[in-house]
């Protein structure tokens, strides 16, 4: 799958812009707030249907005007594939493909994979709990329906566990029946989730790792450790054992909605000790597995953007993973950098790379030394 | 909202208290009924307070009834011994409408939900037990709906009434008559493939 074209009107700070860009690699360079993520934000917009900056799509709209239109023709299985965006403030957004408009936008996120690897990424390690079970979590349900259909309900039976025990404190009574019939639904379910945890991290965790030896040349050892409740331990004996504990706190304390994923370096926990560039590396290495399951899962290679990568990475570790990336496991990629010269560099002895100069809202296709920006 | 009239205003907010009822609206039904006939509003309110006052439940199956026992309960040609287990009188009308069911109604009056308050006390429970343990009851159907919560108010009596000589069902889920398989959703579709049915009992109907 590969993007062939995109078009954007009145989107941030592009007033009209066409891109025409190669199978291979895209790099967008320029000086800071020129646009170049926003060019990342348009085709992840065309995947997603929405803005991994801000969500709100009537703020993504260049200031002074009333609507944005971002269009995109895709190459899928030789098949063309032309997606249609547009919003106008005060209406529904309209989600076309192939001049058919979606009645529900969630058929169609799926379709055109993209990964992204941003800056933020790092609180991915740094933030809580909760960010790496989602993540776990999206990775799992894009190839597992009933995953995330056990998943809702096992979320929707811990508040309604945590009602009853909020209920309990304030009348100062206790029903076993009334939290056992929870209980044992929360039991078989919350198994099933372990199980298909445990497995899933069984064959994510050596692809990470192959990802991270390679960026960082072998010179750290990095492991994902799956921490949870449940291993080992039957989770009915766990909920018994925590029953006391969640009587006094009204809230219940045992259970795969309270699994981690710890992540280590060099046997010590990344999110105390990893520096900021092995915290990058470490995020880039579980993006880039994420990219290989996804890929293996739709058959197809997914568009990789990769946004302001080079930052905090020493010079070693950008070859490598220029290297990596550029070796027939990623298919199309879109790369931001500020520096012309260091990216021209790394990306010296590769084909197929285009650059365009991005600044002020305007993009100039530079190497093929011809102006596709009609506002210039 | 400033009213010339303190009667107006207290009709206004009576009505605004009704589920789905803004102020504005309210304003509009109270107008409506000023316009009409005296007659007409008053007969409104009587039969209000007459509903309120006089309406009862059935004391066997906790059926909206005008009187003590309820025309399905009081019902001869109906099974007395086929108990079908609902939420509301909602539920009883919609398979009332079916004539598919010569059994009886159990309503529970609710569903457990501790999110909304409602408990397994809250529910006509122990009156359904009292009747299955009187042992003349042959089978009861768990007739509620096919969410989370209901899931666990079926689960809940089952386990209540499992030790008792009865037979339990729960009404079939699947694809809805008319339906294209394409556009079923895989939760649904997958468990229709698992349940299966005797094709000769489909040929019987």
């Amino acid at each position: 799958m590969h993007l062939k074209k995109l078009s954007l009107v009145n989107f941030k700070n592009y007033e009209h812009a066409e891109l025409n860009f190669s199978t291979g690699f895209n790099c967008f360079v320029g000086d800071n707030g020129g646009g170049k993520t926003n060019l990342l934000d348009a085709i992840y917009h065309l995947s997603f249907c929405k803005s991994f900056i801000n969500p709100i799509d009537s703020q993504n709209i260049k200031h002074n005007t009333d609507f944005y239109i971002i269009q995109g023709n895709f190459e899928l299985n030789e098949k063309k594939e032309q997606i249609h965006c547009g919003f106008k403030k005060g209406k529904k957004k309209q989600f076309q493909r192939n001049k058919k408009e979606y009645s529900r936008l969630a058929d169609h996120i799926g379709l055109l994979p993209v990964v992204l690897v941003s800056p933020e990424d790092t609180m991915l390690i740094q933030e809580g709990s909760d960010l790496r079970r989602k993540f776990i979590d999206t990775i799992i349900a894009q190839f597992d329906r009933v995953y995330l259909d056990k998943l809702i309900s096992y979320n929707r039976i811990i508040s309604q566990r945590n009602a009853l025990l909020k209920k309990f404190a304030e009348a100062r009574s206790f029903d076993k029946d009334a939290i056992d019939v929870w209980d044992e639904q929360l039991v078989e379910l919350g198994m099933v989730i372990h199980e298909k945890r445990v497995a899933f991290l069984h064959s994510f965790t050596p692809i990470f790792k192959k990802h991270f030896e390679f960026i960082s040349q072998g010179k750290e050892e990095v492991s994902l450790e799956y921490r949870s409740q449940l291993a080992g331990e039957n989770f009915k004996d766990v909920l018994a054992e925590a029953m006391a504990k969640d009587r006094i706190v009204q809230y219940s304390t045992a259970g795969i909605h309270r699994d981690d994923l710890i992540c280590t370096l060099d046997e010590y926990p990344i999110k105390k000790l990893g520096s900021q560039g092995q915290r990058k590396s470490f995020v880039i290495a579980l993006k880039l597995a994420q990219y290989d399951f996804l890929k293996s899962e739709k058959g197809y290679r997914p568009l990789l953007l990769l946004d302001d990568i080079f930052d905090k990475l020493d010079p070693s570790r950008v070859v490598q993973l220029m290297e990596l990336v550029n070796g027939s496991d990623f298919g199309q990629i879109f790369i931001t950098h500020t520096h012309e010269e260091r990216l021209t560099a790394v990306l010296e002895g590769i084909d197929d790379v285009k650059i365009f100069q991005v600044g002020g809202g305007m993009v100039k296709d530079y190497s093929a030394k011809s102006i596709t920006d009609d506002a210039t | 909202m400033n009213f010339s009239s303190k009667l107006l205003e207290d009709a206004v907010n009576e009505f605004a208290r009704l589920p789905g009822v803004g102020k504005r609206s309210a304003l509009r039904l109270v107008l409506h009924l000023l316009r009409q006939e005296e007659a007409q509003a008053v007969s409104l309110g009587e039969s209000l307070i007459k509903m309120r006052k006089e309406l009862s439940y059935c004391k066997s199956c906790f059926n909206i009834s005008d009187t003590d026992i309820c025309e399905i309960c009081s019902d001869s040609s109906r099974d007395q011994n086929l108990i079908c287990v609902v939420e509301d009188i909602r539920d009883v009308m919609a398979i009332e409408n079916t004539q598919q069911f010569k059994g009886v109604y159990h309503v529970l009056g609710g569903i457990i939900s501790p999110m909304n308050g409602i408990g397994p006390d809250d529910l006509n429970i122990d009156s359904l037990i009292s009747k299955v343990n009187q042992g003349e009851i042959n089978e009861v159907i768990l007739a509620l709906n096919t969410t989370l919560e209901g899931d666990t108010t079926n689960f809940f009596l089952f386990k209540k009434l499992k030790d008792a000589n009865v037979e339990i069902t729960t009404i079939a889920r699947g694809i809805a008559v008319g339906d294209e398989l394409e556009y079923v959703d895989d939760v649904t579709l997958g468990r229709c493939m698992i349940n299966r049915t005797p094709y000769e009992t489909v040929l019987a109907r």
